[in-house]
């Protein structure tokens, strides 16, 4: 992997870190305009192999299932034939739109977990960074620890913890274990401590502000970048989840996406040809993840900053 | 904005003054509980009470004659001589140990490459290989399961060409290298963006002055470069841990497409989800579950203690 590490010199920088003037283009290495061909080559095979998957999906959410099987443009291509537009009215007729529903639960459980554990965390880490009361570090410390808890090992007793209040297979045995995020506390906090300065607080406080006011007025408009960073994360965590809505849920009414999609496809390849639906399972697959791969490039220059938040200190 | 606060601090000797505040500001401090309670609510009723519920679920049995009993660790010695479970412990354990060197050399690589670039295609890669993790878990597990499929797939195609008759990388023999494949995808832009950040962070005086003493451009990578990113290894490398030793929803989607090398017990997640869901044995399932998070939650905080200098988790 002999890239042209060297000749790749950055000529505009970018990135709101990088300090202007700091890699100005050096002269007197060879012949000053050489073009990193190695580099570029490399991130094109990267990218092919990154897009694949994704470049399948799109053709083959084009075809019907005998298409997916024998179409006359192979796997990777589109075949002569086009059907977009009767998946997705097939998607909406099956079990009486469905998928639409499922799409919908996903939007409900991914909004109200994530808002809800952003606006904890928020608290959380304004309260850990700026308060000094009795036990905060032994409770910080118990916070932090927890980030190492792995989250799947807390999805079986929740759910008897659940089932014995009747919680199970309800909307909320969804979105109220989805409000935990002990790293989204710890990234707060650090970035709290970096971006509100006491002094900004205790001036707040001496003109007559009280402690809420403060918050709301002074400090929040500062932690915006790390709110929104927290709010994608857990949003996406959310949305993504599935290990616990498969545990939890069993009303296919109330299923997310990725456990209807994932039932769909188990479906498909155990049945019979007449409950076949892999047309609908690529269709619906392309479709569900057009609203997070949007929302991903329009915030970028939150999260590209905001990722690295816990481990630049 | 600091005179103010020279106003507000009493000349001195006041003593008395001086206490009040003191417990004026004492008592502001209790606002700290204010804000934190939302979360530690959360915290206990999500965290802490199920860990404890699983630790006592997993001290007792259930049996027709008996009902619920308590058994003490008995469902811990069962798991630990399971042949099931500790086949589920070891393949994640291989699988961790082949996976996060294979994903964080490919994160930090392409990282490296994408620093020492501003052009166009740079920003775009850059883009395009974050994508996946954009792409629920679930759905990018689907996809390869489709392209690796005989019958989708374009991998018969592709070795047609050649004459050769296309491996299935779900079979018994593929599987390994098969998930890899899978998370390396879901997961390696990710990592990439936070190592690429934390390079974007260094002051490229630095670079000035390697460069001055003659270093080159790898030298400069390897001996510069990694070493002051050296926290945001440490961060990923726990994170990929913690995630892989809980490995569920790509084997679990991929099950009903691999023909049998994936069955009920591959990873510890998986056999606690059979024995709870399919099986209804819940104490033993908690065993396991807990099991598994002790092993995850010691395994990590022994890591980090021990590099706790470069992690900057204190």
């Amino acid at each position: 992997m002999a890239l042209n590490l060297a000749e790749a010199e950055p000529n505009t920088p970018d990135a709101p870190a990088r300090r202007p003037g700091g890699r100005a283009r050096k002269g007197g290495r060879g012949p000053g305009a050489r073009r990193p061909i190695g580099a570029h080559a490399f991130l094109i095979v990267l990218v092919l192999y990154f897009a694949l998957p994704l470049w399948w999906l799109v053709v083959a959410s084009t075809k019907d299932i005998g298409g997916l099987f024998a179409g006359d443009g192979g796997p990777l291509w589109f075949d002569s034939e086009f059907h977009l537009i009767d998946n997705i009215r097939q998607l909406s007729t099956q079990s009486n739109g469905l998928f639409w529903r499922w799409l919908g639960n996903s939007f409900l459980y991914a909004l109200a977990g994530g808002t809800g554990a952003t606006v904890f965390a928020i608290l959380g880490g304004y309260g850990f960074a700026k308060y000094r009361f009795r036990g905060r570090n032994l409770l910080f410390a118990v916070v932090l620890g927890s980030v190492m808890v792995p989250m799947t090992a807390l999805v079986i007793p929740t759910f008897m913890l659940l089932s014995r209040l009747g919680l199970t297979n309800t909307i909320w045995a969804v979105i109220l274990p989805s409000l935990l995020s002990p790293f989204g506390v710890y990234l707060m906090r650090v970035y709290t401590q970096d971006a509100v300065p006491d002094e900004l607080l205790d001036a707040a406080r001496v003109d007559g502000a009280g402690d809420l006011r403060t918050f709301f007025h002074v400090a929040l408009p500062l932690l915006r970048p790390a709110i929104v960073t927290v709010l994608l994360l857990a949003t996406v965590g959310t949305w993504n989840n599935y290990f616990l809505p498969l545990a939890m849920l069993s009303d296919t009414d109330l299923l997310p996406i990725t456990v209807g999609l994932g039932g769909w496809q188990a479906q498909s390849q155990m049945g019979a040809s007449g409950t076949q639906v892999w047309n609908l399972v690529v269709t619906g697959a392309l479709i569900s993840i057009i609203p997070l791969i949007v929302s991903f490039l329009a915030l970028q220059k939150y999260w590209q900053g905001g990722l690295s938040m816990g481990s630049l200190k | 904005m600091s005179q103010t606060l020279i106003v507000e601090i009493p000349a001195g000797g006041h003593s008395k003054r001086r206490r009040r505040r003191r417990t004026v500001e004492r008592s502001r401090q209790r606002f700290g509980y204010l804000f934190v309670s939302p979360f530690m609510l959360v915290f206990a009723a999500f965290l802490i009470v199920p860990l404890i519920y699983a630790f006592w679920m997993s001290l007792h049995t259930k049996t027709l004659a008996l009902g619920e009993h308590f058994t003490g660790l008995d469902n811990y010695a069962q798991a630990f001589s399971d042949p099931q479970f500790l086949h589920g412990v070891s393949f994640v354990v291989r699988f961790s140990l082949v996976l996060i060197p294979v994903q964080m050399l490919v994160s930090l690589v392409v990282a490296l490459v994408l620093d020492t670039l501003t052009d166009r295609l740079a920003r775009f890669a850059r883009l395009m290989i974050f994508v996946p993790y954009a792409v629920p878990v679930v759905i990018g597990a689907m996809m390869w399961g489709f392209l690796y499929s005989p019958r989708f797939g374009p991998l018969a195609d592709i070795f047609g060409v050649f004459g050769a008759e296309a491996p299935f990388p779900l079979s018994p023999d593929n599987v390994f290298a098969g998930l890899l494949n899978v998370v390396t995808w879901q997961w390696a832009g990710y990592y990439m963006i936070i190592i690429y950040a934390a390079l974007r962070a260094i002051d490229p005086s630095v670079y000035e002055a390697a460069r001055m003493d003659g270093a080159n451009g790898r030298q400069i990578a390897v001996r510069i470069k990694v070493p002051m990113i050296s926290s945001a290894l440490v961060l990923i490398l726990v994170f990929a841990l913690i995630g892989t030793l809980q490995f569920f929803t790509e084997p679990q989607i991929l099950r009903s497409v691999a023909a049998g090398s994936i069955d009920a017990a591959f990873t510890p997640n998986i056999y606690a989800f059979t024995t709870a869901f399919s099986y209804a044995q819940f104490n033993y399932a908690s065993a396991i579950s807990f099991a598994l998070g002790a092993v995850v939650f010691v395994g990590s905080y022994l890591f980090l203690f021990l590099t706790r200098k470069k992690s900057g988790l204190t």
